[in-house]
């Protein structure tokens, strides 16, 4: 299966012009839908079925900035990309002692039967969450332009690499407790941060 | 290309429509109407539906079926809640609810064949040939098995169904056909039993669904169910009748409720008057009243409106244009509630009873390839995923991707030479595979015998532009095509369907043989009527041997008329007929001498 990238016929980096890459997208749509092959043989349509499918896939990754970091990375390692995968991630080291303390906010929180205070305590933990969350998710696209720069000079961008990575598997830990708040609170259904998405 | 034409299988009502002339237009039935009510009855002289079976709901309850949508690509557990309002009797099977009707069982999707089979033959009778190919509209946030279902109610009804396109995104396309739409447009669509909201991007042509969500089990008819528990409480305090196991009378509060319903959406009050056996019930209602008890119901619709922004990343501030689809929302509670959430009127400039019918035959113009300038790019409203260890969903495919779209997934064995690998595929936003939809059972059969963990079976998940799943296996060490036996968990299997298909032929005959003899009988009672009355007039003019080949004649009608051959019917009707015509000539003759007579009579009167 051809990279995201060269369905769109981009060069492997952070930096894309979200209007151009829209209306690439609508052409090569246009191109492919299944819509526009409805009277072709079963081969035809059977192959503008996967196209179809592929190009939606790779807009979806790489219209997103964060997205795009994802892939880019799952693509550097050379390991098949799963979106939205629920496996949970693991602490990173620095966040542990934080993160422990959260659970215990909840366990307490519902040791006291989540009245009103507990609850109120626990909303505003998940909202300091939501902005780290946030914050992460800013700091890791504000690198972009420096990995493209590294690209074009060819330059080292192991460092980097891992330094997305870990900021990734931070901003992936911080949702999975934003969820946990939001399960004991029993908000899961109407949070307000969309459900696992970038 | 043969003519496509675009159904609205709706809860309440359905219609069809084609393309004429690059306008879509709704194709009415021999006295106009263009909506068909989506209720079938079996009657003693067979099935009707339509207007004529929701005559029959208040007289013939236990087997008139209505909102049998709420029911499609449904199992046991879904619908138990409300079962017991339901005046026909729901089957109790886990797979595939059907409705028992006297000794036969009819599925979901038969029930709505018979509706999609009247819209067949409305479109053949309005073009003049046969029609086979149609685009059927969904409920954005139906599932798996209830799009599968709809798909499968086409084919017993002998429509190959191109497309199942969901019906806000359908609203859209008659929309912006007509250059009604441009920009970021939220379409809330609340019709008879489902509610969507769907939040899309329209520009050059370009129909791009953002998000979707909604409740497949909410809408019309459930604003009627909080009505009639409201007014049976009040029939209890009033008249001391508890009407609550009545299905007829049922029927009656029913009808009465939702008719009070439609007329409080444009007057501030209204008069119920239902008419009982032993009483008529009068019961004055204000529009508060009915907004108070529905409040609730129509809150409820604007979670979903809240969510489907989110996943849009999108301010209800950023909409530019709110349409309303779907005949619940002409109350003007639901137009309120969604003005306050959205900051901005909604309207309905296309009927919002016609409007997703028309959109679906500019799908079924678009795919004929007659319209190349609309491009529609529509979501999956629900996760995709497989249940991994310890009852966790994995998920592969996130709601709200655009369609058509594929995971691949790599399986392997945990016991050595393993030659089956089980899949449980779920459709949900749950974390737990319990508390989501479970879609089908995989059977990954046919992997070569190998150590535990060799074998890398890979997947192929592939959501197609209906929004249905498609799934293919191969194992990659032996490049083997692996076979899938999917076993559906709710849902119809293929042989299930062709039989069906069978059937619908086979009844569709016995259908037209029960009117046909029914025809034939009254035929034979209408000639056995003349012939008594005129023995009575005229009996003394017949010979002896008149008189007893007509009496033969009679008597062996009555015999063949009490069976139901059709043709021993029709040979005796016309023997009794060739028995009495000698009788009848003279009758004749008589007649026409005895007009003579009284001519002359005239004319001397006349001329004295």
């Amino acid at each position: 299966m051809s990279d995201y990238f060269t369905v769109f016929e981009l060069p492997r980096k952070l930096t894309v012009d979200g209007e151009a890459l829209q209306r690439r997208f609508y052409e090569l749509s246009r191109q492919h839908h299944p819509d526009f092959h409805q009277g072709a043989d079963a081969a035809r349509q059977a192959e503008a079925l996967t196209q179809s499918a592929l190009v939606n896939r790779a807009y979806r990754a790489l219209r997103d900035p964060l997205a795009r970091v994802e892939y880019l990375i799952a693509l550097e390692e050379g390991r098949e990309v799963r979106e939205g995968a629920t496996d949970k991630p693991k602490a990173p080291r620095e966040l542990l002692q934080e993160m422990l303390e959260v659970q215990e906010t909840i366990e307490e929180a519902k040791a006291e039967g989540l009245g009103g205070e507990a609850a109120e305590r626990l909303r505003g933990e998940r909202r300091r969450l939501e902005e780290r969350y946030a914050a992460e998710a800013e700091a890791i696209v504000a690198r972009s332009g420096e990995w493209d720069r590294l690209v074009d000079e060819g330059g080292d961008r192991k460092a980097l690499l891992e330094w997305f990575k870990q900021r990734l598997a931070t901003r992936a830990y911080f949702r999975t407790v934003i969820d946990d708040l939001s399960d004991a609170l029993g908000e899961s259904e109407e949070s307000h941060v969309p459900h696992r998405r970038h | 290309m043969s003519r496509i034409v675009g159904i609205d299988l709706g809860t309440t009502n359905s219609l069809v429509a084609h393309v004429e002339g690059g306008i879509p237009r709704v194709i009415p039935d021999a006295e106009g109407r263009a909506l068909l009510p989506s209720i079938v009855a079996w009657t003693p002289d067979g099935v009707v539906v339509g207007e004529a079976a929701r005559r029959q709901l208040a007289r013939n309850a236990a087997r008139t079926v209505y909102s049998v949508k709420r029911l499609m690509g449904r199992g046991y557990e879904d619908v138990k809640d409300e079962l017991p309002r339901l005046p026909f009797h729901v089957v109790p099977q886990a797979e595939v609810v059907s409705i028992r009707i006297g000794d036969r069982e009819v599925t979901p999707p038969e029930v709505s064949a018979y509706v999609l089979r009247v819209l067949k033959q409305r479109a053949e009778a309005h073009f003049g040939e046969p029609v086979e190919q149609a685009v059927i509209t969904v409920p954005a946030y139906f599932n798996d098995a209830q799009r599968q279902a709809t798909k499968d109610a086409g084919r017993i009804a002998g429509l190959e169904v191109l497309r199942i396109v969901n019906e806000p995104t359908a609203a859209s396309l008659a929309y912006g056909l007509q250059k009604l739409a441009e920009g970021i447009i939220a379409v809330y669509d609340l019709g008879g039993g489902t509610f969507d909201i769907s939040i899309l991007r329209v520009k050059d042509g370009v129909f791009e669904v953002l998000a979707t969500n909604g409740n497949t089990h909410l809408g019309g008819d459930d604003f009627d169910q909080a009505m009639v528990d409201w007014l049976l409480a009040d029939i209890e305090t009033r008249h001391r009748v508890d009407f609550s196991t009545d299905p007829e009378a049922l029927q009656e509060i029913r009808l009465g409720a939702e008719a009070a319903k439609c007329r409080l959406s444009f007057d501030e009050r209204t008069v119920l008057t239902i008419p009982f056996e032993r009483f008529t019930y009068h019961r004055d209602i204000g529009r508060a009243e009915l907004e108070a008890l529905v409040g609730p119901l129509v809150a409820s619709t604007l979670g979903p409106c809240r969510r489907a922004l989110a996943d849009a990343s999108l301010r209800p501030d950023q909409v530019d244009q709110v349409v309303l689809v779907g005949g619940s929302t002409r109350m003007p509670l639901v137009r309120r509630r969604v003005e306050e959430l959205f900051e901005r009127t909604p309207h309905s400039r296309i009927n919002p009873d016609e409007v997703v019918a028309l959109g679906a035959a500019v799908q079924a113009q678009i795919l004929a390839g007659g319209i190349t300038d609309m491009l529609l790019l529509d979501v999956t409203p629900l996760s995709l995923g497989i249940e991994t260890l310890g009852g966790i969903v994995s998920v592969l495919i996130p709601r709200n991707t655009t369609i058509p779209t594929l995971a691949k997934e790599y399986f392997t064995t945990s016991v050595d030479g393993q030659t089956t690998v089980d899949l449980h595929v779920l459709q949900g936003e749950r974390e737990l595979a319990r508390d989501n939809r479970s879609l089908a059972r995989f059977d990954l059969a046919g992997v070569d015998p190998m150590p535990a963990g060799m074998p890398k079976v890979e997947v192929t998940f592939l959501i197609d532009a209906n929004g249905i799943l498609q799934a293919q296996a191969r194992e990659l060490r032996t490049g083997k095509a692996a076979s899938i036996e999917v076993k559906p968990t709710y849902g119809l299997t293929e042989t299930q369907v062709e039989q069906m298909v069978e059937d619908s032929f086979r009844y569709a005959e016995a259908d037209v043989n029960a009117r046909l003899l029914i025809e034939t009988q009254t035929e034979a009672d209408t000639v056995v009527n003349h012939v008594e009355r005129a023995l009575r007039q005229a009996g003394p003019m017949a010979t002896a041997a008149e008189r007893a080949a007509i009496d033969r004649a009679l008597a062996e009608l009555r015999v063949a008329r009490a069976g139901t051959s059709r043709d021993a019917i029709r040979e005796c009707t016309i023997a009794l007929n060739q028995a009495t015509a000698p009788l009848a000539d003279r009758m004749m003759e008589a007649a026409i001498k005895d007009a003579v007579t009284s001519k002359r009579a005239d004319q001397l009167l006349e001329n004295s």
